[in-house]
């Protein structure tokens, strides 16, 4: 009983010696998840605090400048150009010095005080569309003010209607709220599936899996022996990272640590399973490195981390299904953001173990397959 | 001469022996491209909204049927709040738009407030959500204004806005060109990322080495096979986005395919570089993970917009090729030959492939002494 235990120990002892005695190899898992949660924590945000605009003001009223004062006022604005001639736009958007260009009609004070609607031409460079509308959003909410204070000055009244806004979970509507919890998952998986795919690979290609398969092992203790090795490795990446969001980016924990682990935990099993899996079936590294990069691309772009699930036509939206990184998103946010606990993360939990309990023991009987 | 087309045979019957290059260099492409391009999409639509009528009036149920009509929208129209919290907290509902007992009220009064409550753990749609909310009741209270229960009494600042060079506002038109700078960084340096390490590591370079041929010539066989895969690569993927996502190419071809070609030397030289430095198969597949991927969606201003970064990001996106390429496609895509975009992008990358290739030999010539 105790036997089959001892050597899968002496397998996982192995095999940390293999991953961790290169310092390189060493240096390539640690370093990097903490350098890349702090770069692309600040890099993936749709949240916008500079935005380059040029002015065409035709009417230089008190109007006009006030508008504009509040534009500048906003720390999302920032004006680059004041433009003589409509002329110029063109140039300012096409060589991208520019995001908007706002145009204000001579007329424009003008129909403001006669009570009539006056109108602000806005161009937008929409070579990416969606950071456009968010500038054209926060513009928006700008002219909002920009109206109920002019009313207010003139002792009009104002529009009969307010909208208010308020924001679940992330109070301050900040992407990197989302993304930094979404990173513990996408860096985690990333290089824990490429580890978990070179690891069988490269005993095979140096000759020295075929001696592992005639020692007493059997297939599915020398599975473990390359599964655990590769989840404890996931662990520490995504504690690192679980650092960096708490003590550097300052991002509030709501929910319970022991359920955050028990979530990765899971994750990180299927995601090895797919390593592993991958691993017995190729014959060279290349093949490994190749084949686990075709995985890992739909996993960390269908998961939600970028654009939402919920965006994608039906079909897709069942693919993901297969993704277990759309589960430990979907938990990170879950449990980090909004405090929940086992149960209601439950139904995130069983795809994943599903996804572990075939590609594991899958791994262990295509072991054998590559011997002939 | 003689000597290289003798090496890039070598290479190229290597590349058709193993199958997993040439699917990485036409089946990933086409996979790629398809997959994503259907399914990336930041076009928010048919959004779950929880409407509570508070207030039974006449108004306040006009103002509710706004979100009916949006196509925007497919709202559920409640009375109470705390069944609606529960549809937020279950994830039906993304949002709740709460009118209050008092509307109607509060409207004559010219002073009437609609709440909206966001599902806010995803920022930009939730930002998104808001804007589209927003514009529907903008759109009720100016039906309202036009049918004469009210006068305007003060002039309002209205925005007219124009989306240049992607009037439908259609997602996909800046996805699949940032799809297409993903895919040729990912051809291309995964393709050379090994072939060097791998090499070292049975020891064949250095049988290589006491051949006469030189350290840049083998190089140059390395580069060749590859290069012509990934051409096809690219091909795919022009393709696809021309004809099954049509994606104006508002540029010419000629432009588009000259600098994607330098793009390729950059992706290809990365690998190679990776490659000779480390000698090993494993670190050189963790550096080729850590360096090209997640920097070319993170960094290169193919979803997120580089000028909101801090400063210290924004130098280090400078030194990301991909950040040049993906200036360079959206605006040949979108915009057209704009050549005071074209030239400073081509000229860098153009830079960076000389720059990579030199060290590249250097790296490889010093590791034979």
């Amino acid at each position: 009983m105790l036997d089959p235990i001892l050597r899968i120990l002496a397998l996982i002892r192995k095999e940390l010696l293999a991953i961790l005695r290169d310092p390189r190899s060493r240096v390539s898992l640690f370093l990097p998840p903490i350098v890349q949660c702090l770069i692309f924590g600040y890099a993936a945000t749709y949240d916008l605090t500079r935005v380059p605009y040029a002015v065409l003001d035709q009417d230089r009223s008190a109007a006009s400048r006030e508008l504009l004062a509040a534009m500048n006022g906003s720390h999302v604005f920032q004006q680059v150009a004041s433009l003589d001639h409509s002329a110029d736009i063109k140039t300012m958007i096409d060589e991208q010095r520019v995001l908007l260009v706002i145009q204000i009609g001579q007329d424009f004070q003008r129909r403001l005080l006669a009570g009539l609607p006056a109108t602000v031409q806005v161009i937008a460079d929409g070579r990416n569309s969606n950071t456009a509308g968010t500038a054209l959003g926060y513009l928006s909410t700008i002219v909002d003010a920009f109206n109920r204070a002019w009313a207010a000055d003139h002792e009009a009244v104002g529009p009969p209607i307010r909208v208010t806004m308020r924001a679940w979970y992330n109070a301050n509507l900040e992407t990197r709220w989302y993304m930094v919890p979404a990173l513990i998952g996408t860096l985690t998986m990333l290089q824990t599936l490429l580890l978990a795919a070179m690891s069988v690979a490269r005993e095979r290609e140096q000759g020295t899996f075929d001696q592992l398969l005639v020692t007493p092992f059997r297939p599915v203790e020398i599975m473990v022996g390359k599964a655990l090795p590769a989840i404890m490795v996931g662990m520490t990446q995504a504690t690192l990272i679980l650092l960096v969001a708490q003590l550097w980016f300052r991002i509030p924990f709501a929910g319970s640590y022991l359920t955050l682990y028990i979530g990765l935990a899971f994750f990180l099993l299927a995601a090895v399973g797919i390593g592993l899996m991958l691993s017995a079936i190729v014959a060279t590294m290349q093949q490994a490195m190749l084949y686990a990069f075709l995985v890992m691309m739909p996993f960390s772009l269908l998961s939600g981390l970028t654009t939402p699930i919920s965006n994608m036509p039906a079909v897709f939206q069942y693919l993901t299904l297969l993704n277990p990184l759309r589960y430990a998103i979907e938990i990170a946010h879950r449990v980090y953001l909004e405090g929940a606990g086992l149960d209601r993360i439950a139904p995130d939990l069983w795809p994943m173990t599903l996804i572990a309990a075939v590609t594991l023991p899958s791994a262990a009987w295509l072991f054998r397959r590559g011997v002939e | 001469m003689r000597r290289i087309t003798a090496l890039v045979r070598k290479e190229t019957y290597q590349l058709f022996r193993d199958p997993s290059s040439i699917a990485i260099g036409i089946a990933m492409p086409l996979l790629l491209i398809l997959l994503f391009g259907y399914a990336l999409s930041l076009d928010v639509n048919n959004v779950p909204v929880a409407v509570v009528l508070e207030d039974p009036s006449p108004e306040a149920t006009e103002l509710a049927a706004s979100f009916t009509l949006s196509p925007y929208f497919d709202p559920t129209l409640l009375t109470a709040m705390p069944r609606a919290q529960e549809l937020v907290l279950e994830q039906k509902v993304d949002a709740i738009v709460r009118i209050r007992p008092d509307f109607a009220h509060r409207l004559n009064q010219g002073d009437a407030e609609v709440q909206i409550l966001v599902y806010g753990s995803d920022a930009n749609r939730a930002r998104i959500i808001e804007a589209y909310a927003r514009g529907a009741i903008a759109q009720w209270a100016s039906r309202r204004a036009m049918e004469g229960h009210r006068e305007p009494a003060a002039g309002a600042a209205v925005v007219e806005s124009r989306l240049w060079f992607n009037e439908a506002d259609d997602s996909h038109y800046f996805l699949v060109p940032g799809l297409i700078v993903l895919i040729m960084t990912l051809i291309g340096a995964l393709l050379t990322a090994l072939v060097m390490a791998r090499e070292w590591e049975r020891g064949t370079l250095e049988a290589l080495f006491v051949t006469p041929v030189r350290a840049g010539e083998i190089l140059m066989a390395k580069m060749i096979p590859y290069f012509a895969l990934g051409m096809v690569g690219l091909a795919l993927c022009i393709l696809a986005a021309k004809f099954l996502f049509e994606v104006p190419i508002r540029g010419s071809i000629s432009i588009l395919v000259a600098v994607s070609m330098l793009y390729l030397l950059v992706a290809l030289s990365i690998g190679l570089l990776i490659s000779s430095v480390t000698k090993s198969q494993f670190v050189s597949s963790m550096a080729t993970l850590l360096i090209t991927f997640l920097p070319a969606l993170f960094l290169s201003g193919f979803l997120f917009d580089l000028r909101s970064m801090p400063a210290a990001v924004r130098i280090i996106s400078y030194a990301l090729p991909a950040r040049y390429y993906v200036t360079l496609l959206q605006t040949v895509f979108l915009a057209g030959d704009i050549w005071g975009v074209i030239l400073p992008n081509a000229v860098v990358l153009l830079g960076m492939a000389a720059g990579l290739l030199a060290l590249t030999r250097a790296v490889a010539t010093k590791k034979l002494s």
